[in-house]
């Protein structure tokens, strides 16, 4: 295990160095940020200054070496716009996001697996057909539009629910967080819905599809003949085999929610990274763009490695140990 | 029924309810069975012989149906039972082993949690206590360093291994039945006859029945007491396992024994018995063998009763072999 883990870490950080070529290379490509950061009625002599401040005179192959050797120390650069280091600006939004994002896991998990597990069971159930009828629907549906008209319905016409910002904050260790106020709860529960209605909808259609294939395995016919009730059934012999599967998806999404959940921080104003970077995105504000990206590489990286572990608990074939 | 009977059924019909009709899976089926004594079900796939053992452990699946006869296990009847009572029964009195192991052994699972929740589920025993019965069935069965193979996971055992494993699980609770369906089949002709005599040594001792499901005759001939043979859903023919071996009565058993490998000279063709076994569906009146039959007349348009030619043997045939040797 340890040595697994090892290997991966090591084969992570030529990853994470291919892709800090491919991404400093690709937001050069995007444009030349000099004309938003001069005011427009500058000098020529200003405008110089501008671009040797921040080295944007030097070739390509050399701002990239400055800009990996500032990496190394742990300085992801500057933010053009704010003129504040750009980690640190993300920083400050991440907790927002995820809370976001564990939220909808959570929703997506506690939700999802029983609805899925039922409609499994009990195929030709008219419940069950609702069920999959719902998530068909929450599958297809583009996240804006179910935001928007949620909020058309919940906040505009019936007033119950806030449409925008987290509402009132605690914090613990200094992070604020919404979920621990009854304000700020009332203010999760949009955008965590908006945010959950793919994912969940591919879970309950993943565990159903897992569940009846399961079900008609011989193993639990076996455990029936054993005389085993049908909960220890349901929830040992049918539900591990059907979360191997999951597990990954799960993973996956998850990277997914917290790398593209610009939709629904944008319609709900939640003051997440996905704001951040679409305003950075459109100044071209280059450090932050590409310290955001390395960011979410990484955490691709982090998610992954975990999925395996998980996924190597669960599945006594693929222990880890076993691999040589 | 003799009194000393552990098993007796009676007119066991099993009916599976498709879109495209009826497939009388199981159709008026009886035998009975004394402790310690082991049967053979014999049959080609889909004579029914599977369908019969998941009958007797209530596990038919839908579309099928238990729809007629009756099972008396030791001297209760399974029908009136509620399902918790047919559960509680499933696992202790009346275990069973399905043919190949590496599917029926979940994947995930320890050995040990699939043998404990096995005693769990029926007594309350505090875990150590059944942690060491495991460890006790798996010695029984011959398994090397018991203690150590119990936090093994399925795919690291070998197939008759594996097998072993089942035997075990299936012993646990000390049950008075125990119905294999093909156990051996998966597995190496040197492990078969290895499992098979152990089995045999394992049910004499308990007193346990044993019912054999298989498709091969020369099995029952080294391990059964009695013969069941099943065509298309009936027993056409079935009694202690000699007589029916060496004097087969219904064509169907003396084709099945012409057709066994042993039995013919080298470079011979072997023997076949024409035509192919019919679809269970929609299968008409009359006697189902009588279109593959060479005895078949007019007569068996009609279908044959069950006939008791004398104590414990009976034959479904209008034109029997009578007594001449197999």
């Amino acid at each position: 295990m340890a040595v697994f883990i090892l290997r991966r870490l090591s084969q992570s950080v030529v990853l994470v160095l291919v892709m800090s070529m491919l991404v400093f290379l690709g937001v050069f490509a995007i444009g030349d940020p000099i004309n938003t950061l001069v005011a427009p009625d500058a000098t020529e002599e200003e405008r110089q200054a501008i671009v040797v401040h921040f080295g944007l005179d030097k070739p390509l192959y050399e701002q990239y070496g400055r800009f990996l050797g500032n990496a190394l120390r742990g300085d992801l650069g500057r933010s053009f716009k704010f003129n504040e280091p750009a980690l640190a600006l993300i920083a400050q939004r991440v907790p927002a996001t995820l809370e976001l994002a564990f939220a909808s896991l959570l929703l997506t998990v506690v939700l999802g697996i029983p609805l899925g597990l039922y409609a499994g069971f009990r195929p030709n159930a008219r419940s069950s057909r609702l069920i999959m009828g719902v998530s068909a629907f929450g599958f297809s549906v583009p996240a804006f539009w179910l935001g928007l008209m949620m909020v058309m319905l919940f906040s505009v016409f019936l007033g119950w629910l806030p449409a925008s910002g987290r509402g009132t904050t605690v914090a613990i260790l200094g992070i604020p967080v919404s979920f621990l106020t009854w304000d700020g709860l009332k203010h999760m529960i949009l955008p965590v819905i908006n945010l959950a209605a793919f994912k969940l909808s591919l879970i309950i259609r993943l565990t159903r599809a897992g569940t009846q294939e399961v079900v008609m395995s011989d193993y639990v016919k076996y455990a029936k003949a054993k005389g085993l009730r049908n909960g220890r059934i349901v929830l040992v012999h049918v539900l591990k085999n059907t979360l191997i599967p999951i597990t990954t998806v799960l993973g996956l999404e998850f990277g997914r929610t917290i790398a593209f959940a610009v939709v629904t921080e944008t319609i709900f104003a939640w003051p997440g990274m996905g704001k951040l970077i679409i305003d950075s995105i459109s100044v071209l504000d280059r450090p932050v763009i590409v310290a955001y990206l390395m960011l979410i590489v990484v955490m691709f990286i982090v998610i992954n490695l975990v999925v395996d572990i998980i996924y190597s608990t669960l599945d006594p074939r693929m222990r880890l140990e076993d691999q040589r | 029924m003799s009194a000393g009977s552990n098993l007796s059924v009676e007119g066991l019909r099993t009916h599976f309810f498709t879109k495209a009709g009826v497939v009388k899976a199981v159709d008026d089926v009886s035998f009975s069975l004394a402790p310690g004594e082991v049967m053979g079900l014999v049959g080609e796939s889909g004579s029914g012989k599977s369908v019969t053992g998941f009958s007797l452990l209530g596990l038919v699946d839908a579309p099928g149906k238990v729809v007629g006869g009756r099972i008396l296990f030791k001297g209760q009847d399974l029908a009136a039972m509620s399902d918790e009572q047919r559960r509680r029964m499933r696992g202790s009195r009346m275990a069973a082993i399905f043919q190949d192991p590496l599917m029926t052994l979940n994947p995930v699972l320890r050995i040990e949690t699939q043998m404990v929740e096995t005693i769990l589920a029926h007594q309350a025993l505090p875990r150590a206590e059944a942690r060491k019965r495991s460890i006790a069935a798996l010695e029984r069965v011959g398994i090397p360093a018991a203690e150590e193979r119990l936090s093994a996971y399925p795919h690291q055992f070998s197939g008759g291994m594996r097998q072993r494993v089942c035997i075990a699980i299936a012993l646990l609770n000390d049950p008075d039945l125990i119905i294999a369906d093909e156990p051996t089949t998966a597995l190496d002709v040197t492990i078969q006859a290895q499992i098979l005599h152990e089995m045999r040594a394992l049910c004499a001792g308990s007193g346990t029945s044993l019912i054999w499901i298989t498709h091969d005759l020369s099995v029952v001939a080294g391990l059964a007491d009695k013969i069941c043979v099943m065509y298309a859903g009936r027993i056409v023919e079935r009694g202690d396992v000699d007589e029916v071996l060496d004097r087969p009565l219904h064509p169907y058993t003396r084709g099945l024994i012409a057709s066994l490998p042993s039995r013919s000279e080298r470079g011979q063709a072997l023997y076949q018995i024409p035509g192919m076994t019919p679809s269970l569906l929609g299968l008409g009146e009359g006697c189902a063998f009588r279109d593959r039959c060479p005895r078949a007349d007019a007569s068996c348009l009609d279908s044959p009763p069950e006939r008791v030619v004398s104590e414990g043997r009976t034959c479904r045939c209008f034109h029997p072999h009578e007594g001449e040797p197999s």
